[in-house]
């Protein structure tokens, strides 16, 4: 399987652009700009520099030796991009489209965020190269992520709480793409997830593919199943295009939040239907009228409605299979990873740990999976504890 | 002929420029939208244009944000929308433009939802959201009832893809007046103007063309109808009305905004 550059835009039915008209010339520039320093030496030579001393570059691949034992069945390997500068994969792809945009002579760079993770490392990627960023971010977001609302203020980032709809991730890029028609001459938007309209979806899935390139250096066979957790499905991506030419087997998962057959999740490749929202086509939660739903999810992060069109289309070709895990499961593998490893992993990223324990115990113990664990969970502590004063099942496991 | 053909025909006999009115349909009740269509007709609008709430609505400013939350809020759904349509044709023939955003309509196939519309009473669509790369299947959908396909130009919009929009559009072209949302009054800057003068250049002969975006007084109307809009639309002024007036009120107040307006058109 072979997909590259996605032909007008489009992988399979999915993608596309599907923009106000204001945008079809900021977009325009876009593309040509990016496919031309997409081969460009010394841009490459420029961001790897920066990824390696600035970012953190390479991440350990890690064997986690006590979960497995715990666990009792494949060897789990874990992809540490917790360990990057910011304390996510996010800052692969902000450094890259900040350089880009920076090239493009754009001074005024305005980007969307859930949890927070994009929009400090779009602050860290602004602040070190000389760019002013604004950041949207839900008003619900920012009071479970009011840690990182703080942090981005730290770095000099103007951060927008916003009010309009359901007051989260959807919310935040309605808001930024607002922006950007408002100010399309001076503004670059930097798109955190594999999402948006072409070619948002190809620019952060190149700037994350870093992850798997590593996976396949790193690993001394190719591993039986490779897992990472799907929101927009940015490190998902990442993770998963080195590695689609190779045999393994490839799952991403959603978040389940109180279960698929419940309407409080955010799975739409689980339980949505195709439809066009945020430029894109792709698998969306919608009503019948095609209203987009309220998600949910624990993890501020995977609280969307929608997913990168690549995701959707490799669904559809039954390349990679997408697998939904509840929060209960996620706090489960949250407690177990902390407790065996002495490492917290970030909410989104425990929902990968969740599937990969289910599925180890089901496999060979000369068998691997690497889990990318993409950010680490300080974020989250606090509604971890909150979640373990309601739920006391949980709480015994500690 | 189409609805819309027709009527910028007949205007242009008499060398008068349209009023579109918009509203949203549903905000706050289907009650008070049928009292606003009423007082609009009243008023003398040549055209309404019907807003069908759509959750995520990118290319709405504030007002109309909040007339799509307050309309999905109340309860509407898309076959309030017909319903409403069919009740406004029950009483008028006048042109009805349905604006909304791509999912609506691909959420049940373009090809149903127009025939739908088209069935119901509406003449042409707009969506702010469906560029005109994306646009075959909803075109040829459109195409095959006789709907038009209103397409929307910015004064950023280049002259050859401009061409390729007017391709595409029937009914008329709707010139985006300012770089931003819906309903976020500026000063008229001189860019919109010049890029009127090329976007009636390049329509000349094929399309009408129509002004949007941050229009809401009847000065506003004189301007582009002076500097050859062979429409104006007013949208953001009509919701705030209705945001202020008892729905007893909204009739007549309508009426006379619109009256206001569309003397300027003269």
């Amino acid at each position: 399987m072979k997909i590259g550059i996605p032909k007008d835009g489009r992988f399979g039915d999915f993608g596309g652009k599907y923009i106000p008209e204001t945008l079809a010339p900021a977009i325009e520039e876009l593309e040509r700009n990016y496919l031309k320093i997409r081969n460009d030496k010394n841009f490459k030579k420029e961001l790897g520099r920066l990824l390696i001393d600035y970012a953190g570059r390479p991440t350990p691949i890690y064997f986690a030796r006590n979960l497995t034992k715990t666990v009792g069945g494949a060897k789990i390997y874990l992809k540490r991009e917790d360990l990057l500068h910011g304390g996510a994969h996010k800052i692969n792809n902000t450094l890259g489209q900040a350089l880009l945009a920076k090239r493009m002579g754009k001074k005024r760079i305005i980007a969307e965020t859930g949890a927070g993770q994009h929009g400090v490392a779009t602050a860290m990627a602004c602040a070190s190269l000389g760019l002013k960023a604004e950041i949207y971010m839900g008003y619900v977001d920012t009071v479970r992520q009011k840690q990182n609302v703080f942090r981005m203020e730290l770095l000099g980032a103007k951060v927008h709480a916003v009010k309009s709809g359901s007051k989260t991730l959807k919310d935040a890029i309605n808001e930024a793409m607002r922006d950007w028609i408002t100010n399309v001459d001076s503004t670059y938007y930097l798109l955190g997830s594999a999402v948006g309209p072409h070619p948002y979806p190809l620019m952060v899935r190149d700037f994350q593919a870093v992850i798997g390139v590593e996976i396949k250096k790193q690993m001394k066979k190719i591993p039986n199943a490779v897992i990472a957790c799907v929101g927009g499905g940015s490190n998902a991506i990442g993770t998963f295009y080195p590695l689609i030419d190779t045999n393994t087997k490839i799952i991403g998962i959603e978040a389940g939040g109180k279960g698929v057959k419940t309407k409080l999740h955010s799975a739409p490749l689980t339980a949505g239907k195709k439809g066009v929202l945020h430029g894109m086509m792709t698998y969306l939660m919608q009503d019948k009228d095609g209203q987009i739903s309220e998600t949910h999810s624990i993890s501020a992060g995977l609280d969307y409605p929608g997913v990168g069109p690549e995701h959707a289309y490799l669904k559809d070709e039954k390349r990679v299979e997408y697998k939904a895990v509840t929060d209960n499961e996620v706090i489960d593998a949250f407690l177990i990873l902390t407790r065996t490893e002495g490492i917290i992993p970030a909410l989104e990223s425990a929902h990968a740990i969740a599937h990969a324990i289910k599925i180890s115990k089901k496999m060979k113990k000369t068998e691997s999976i690497v889990v990318t664990l993409s950010g680490r969970g300080d974020k989250d502590i606090d509604i971890v504890k909150e979640y373990l004063s309601k739920n006391v099942k949980n709480k015994r496991k500690i | 002929m189409s609805k819309i053909k027709e009527k910028f025909k007949q205007l242009k006999s008499k060398n008068e420029s349209a009023l579109i009115s918009y509203i949203m349909a549903g905000y706050p009740s289907e009650k008070a939208t049928l009292a606003a269509v009423r007082g609009l007709i009243q008023g003398g609008t040549d055209i309404i244009e019907l807003g069908f709430p759509f959750s995520d609505p990118i290319a709405d400013g504030p007002t109309i944000q909040m007339a799509s939350t307050e309309s999905l809020n109340s309860g509407t759904k898309i076959n309030n929308f017909f319903s409403i349509v069919k009740k406004i044709r029950k009483e008028s023939d006048i042109p009805l433009v349905l604006m909304t955003y791509t999912n609506i309509l691909y959420n049940q196939t373009y090809e149903k939802f127009i025939l739908r519309a088209k069935q119901a009473g509406i003449d042409g669509l707009i969506l702010p959201d469906m560029a005109i790369e994306e646009s075959k299947e909803y075109v040829k959908a459109a195409k095959k009832v006789g709907m038009d396909t209103i397409f929307l130009v910015s004064p950023n919009t280049e002259k050859d893809r401009l061409k390729q929009i007017i391709k595409s559009t029937s009914g008329f072209l709707y010139m985006v007046a300012v770089f931003g949302t819906t309903g976020v009054q500026t000063k008229i800057h001189k860019y919109t103007i010049d890029a009127l003068k090329n976007t009636k250049n390049a329509a000349k002969g094929k399309i009408p063309v129509g002004v949007g975006f941050g229009i809401s007084t009847d000065k506003d109307v004189q301007k582009y109808v002076s500097s050859g809009a062979d429409a104006v639309i007013v949208g953001s002024a009509n919701i705030k009305i209705i945001e202020n007036t008892p729905t007893s009120k909204i009739q007549t107040r309508i009426a006379t905004f619109t009256k206001k307006l569309k003397n300027k058109t003269k």
